[in-house]
């Protein structure tokens, strides 16, 4: 039972990061059609950022995290601007071939300033873990928890209850009726792809700590953002919450339970499953932005 | 200043574009590690560590009259990309003697390429028995393959008083290779083994793995995994509250790093190493070990390397070694060389026997294999 108890405890610490990720993810691939390679590499860069400004600058934990979600938002209007914009309205592929030469030159630029050995960032947080019962979690780990749900949370108002919020969603929904409606078209592309972009930095800079920093750490987050995307539905934010979590539920079960050595797999055997049955994700319809 | 670097890069690479022939004076080694991707800083060690070789070598004049020229490329943690760099290095390069692949996984997909172009490989780090069991006669393998580390430690087991032990490997040929032949190990010596968890080769999480093993009844954890996964496992584990004895294999700790790192989550925990850098004295060869470590630190290589770069540094030399016995710098000359040399590695001496199927066998050697514990932050030998 304590075992149960433990899986559940990190499940919902894992679900949390897995929300986020997906989350900056749908609102890039699902709402602006852009299949974002570079989504993985801004996670690293979050967690980069994090681990020089708290290392090299010796600044407080909680004065970087801020600031590397700013730095993530700053290099993802910078892909838009320079990458994104001059191919607006090319077709599919060539965005995503764009966008796949750009994870490879910024994760080598990663390798190049930084080097291959994995670097740890110093946390204000107590290494005694929390222990309830049978139960036991780390401090770091529940702050993560907690920072994810208010970012989350953020994200959904920003997009839902803000007048950027409904200019992005009109200009998904029919770009030449919001640019007569007098919404700035190319404004909304960039800060679209740059909140994407800052979500996943927010995810790095939150992991990073909980894990170790490395040039191809979000290798592995931008696949499973990817599955959390489709299995929720594109451009739902939801949805891209609710899949984090099952996810997680599911690696968590399925490592525990059934095999640790196809624990990577679980997911994914959700996804086809969802593929097949569902094709347009779990949650096509419910509180649909795109 | 990086202005001027690149340049003159660019214009050294420019340089050796147009005297192609002038490396015609040289003897090309080929060089297979994983330079990207999870195992990027470990098989960046190995390349320094395979510098040094080169540039003492060369500075004592080289072999056969000529300078040598390590090859070095990037296999990208990659099996695919390991079997093609080989590909690469022999058929473009015309390298007659290769060193790599870092991993075993690596290293295995490379096997099928020795075979097709009769080129031979001096294999560093991969600890898979597969590897030299299979019946590939290019292979030379200066790492200790997992039984000959569980048969080292089959000695000293008794004494730390195991009762059932559980493993968590890399699911991988490695990991799950050390699974096996420590498990048989454990069995013969009336231990018993519990769950076999793995995890992934990029995996970042391992909660849910060490979950379950905090749940089981042995006392002790076995792991089989390279320094980054270490460092999580041991911060993992002790948020989890998991208070087991664990015992790490495979010689790629780096416990340097994880001091550094997993702090005093790594208290306590064991490790299997292959090479003594913190206390040359009790090594084969001590002379050459304060050599080489003090010229890793000349460099400016951070110290925790020195347990993974000393590889490549045995490796090179070993390659060489084989070129000046062979007396030409031809692939089948080098092949039968690599049967007779016998030098002084760091981690004692290096000479080939015969394992794996009659008739093609390859080459394994037998290097040491020591238990050292982290207390309070230092390394220091498990006495026993």
């Amino acid at each position: 039972m304590g075992e149960l108890f433990q899986h559940l405890i990190n499940t919902l610490v894992l679900g949390g990061t897995y929300a986020l990720l997906g989350i900056g993810l749908t609102l890039i691939f699902g709402i602006m059609n852009v299949v974002n390679f570079t989504h993985g590499i801004l996670y690293t860069f979050g967690a980069y950022v994090m681990f020089i400004v708290v290392q090299k600058f010796e600044l407080n934990f909680f004065v970087a995290l801020p600031l590397s979600i700013a730095s993530g938002w700053a290099l993802g209007a910078l892909v838009e601007l320079t990458l994104l914009r001059p191919l607006r309205g090319s077709d599919i592929d060539t965005t995503m071939l764009v966008m796949i030469g750009a994870w490879i030159a910024m994760q080598s630029a990663t390798l190049w300033v930084w080097g291959g050995v994995a670097k740890s960032v110093p946390t204000p947080f107590p290494d005694a873990p929390l222990e309830i019962g049978p139960v036991s979690v780390s401090w770091l780990r529940l702050f993560v928890l907690v920072a994810a749900g208010a970012l989350i949370v953020l994200t959904y108002i920003l997009i839902n209850r803000t007048r950027l919020g409904s200019a992005m969603r009109a200009t998904f929904q029919d770009q030449d009726t919001a640019a007569l409606m007098g919404v700035n078209v190319n404004l909304i592309y960039t800060s679209t792809f740059a909140l994407g972009s800052s979500l996943a930095a927010a995810a790095g800079a939150l992991l990073g700590p909980v894990y170790v920093v490395y040039p191809a750490m979000g290798d592995l987050a931008a696949v499973k953002a990817f599955a959390i995307v489709i299995l929720g539905g594109l451009g739902n934010i939801t949805g891209a919450v609710i899949g984090g979590f099952i996810l997680a539920l599911a690696e968590e079960l399925g490592a525990g339970y059934i095999s640790s050595g196809y624990r990577d797999a679980m997911g994914f055997l959700i996804i086809i499953a969802v593929l097949i049955f569902r094709p347009t994700g779990l949650f096509p319809r419910a509180e649909r932005v795109g | 200043m990086m202005r001027t670097l690149r340049t003159a890069s660019l214009i050294a690479a420019a340089t050796a574009l147009l005297m192609g022939t002038a490396s015609a004076e040289t003897i090309k080694i080929g060089v297979n590690e994983p330079l990207t991707g999870a195992f990027a800083a470990s098989g960046t060690y190995v390349v320094n560590g395979a510098k040094i070789a080169a540039d003492e070598i060369n500075a004592k004049g080289g072999v056969l009259g000529k300078q040598i020229e390590l090859v070095i490329e990037d296999n990208k943690s990659n099996p695919t990309e390991a079997a093609a760099v080989a590909e690469k290095l022999i058929t473009r390069d015309k390298t007659p003697v290769m060193m790599g692949a870092w991993g075993s996984s690596l290293t295995l997909a490379v096997m099928p390429k020795l075979m097709e172009y009769e080129v031979p490989m001096v294999v560093e780090t991969s600890s898979s028995g597969k590897i030299t069991t299979t019946g590939n006669p290019y292979i030379f393998r200066i790492s200790p393959p997992s039984a000959i580390e569980a048969a080292a430690f089959g000695k000293i087991v008794d004494k730390l008083g195991l009762k059932k032990v559980d493993f968590l490997v890399i699911n991988n040929d490695w990991g799950r290779g050390a699974a096996e032949d420590f498990g048989k190990m454990m069995k013969a010596k009336g231990i018993s083994v519990g769950l076999v968890e793995t995890m992934d080769q990029g995996a970042q999480d391992m909660s849910a793995q060490l979950s379950k093993l905090k749940g089981s009844d042995s006392e002790t954890i076995i792991v089989t995994a390279a320094v980054d996964q270490l460092t999580l496992l041991f911060k993992q584990a002790a948020a989890l509250g998991l208070k087991k004895q664990i015992i790490t294999t495979g010689g790629s700790q780096n416990p340097d790093q994880i001091i550094a790192q997993a702090g005093a989550a790594a208290n306590g925990t064991m490790h299997l190493t292959t090479f003594l850098p913190w206390f040359p004295d009790k090594t084969p060869n001590p002379e050459a070990t304060t050599y080489f470590v003090s010229e890793w630190k000349k460099r400016g290589f951070d110290f925790a390397g020195c347990t993974e770069s000393f590889r490549g540094y045995d490796g090179i030399r070993t390659a060489a070694a084989a070129i000046e016995k062979a007396g030409k710098a031809e692939p089948a000359a080098i092949k039968a060389a690599l049967w007779d040399i016998k030098l002084k590695g760091l981690n004692g001496d290096i000479a080939f026997q015969k394992s794996g199927p009659a008739g093609k066998e390859s080459g394994q050697s037998q290097p040491n294999v020591y238990l050292i514990e982290i207390a309070d932050g230092k390394v220091a030998m498990k006495d026993l």
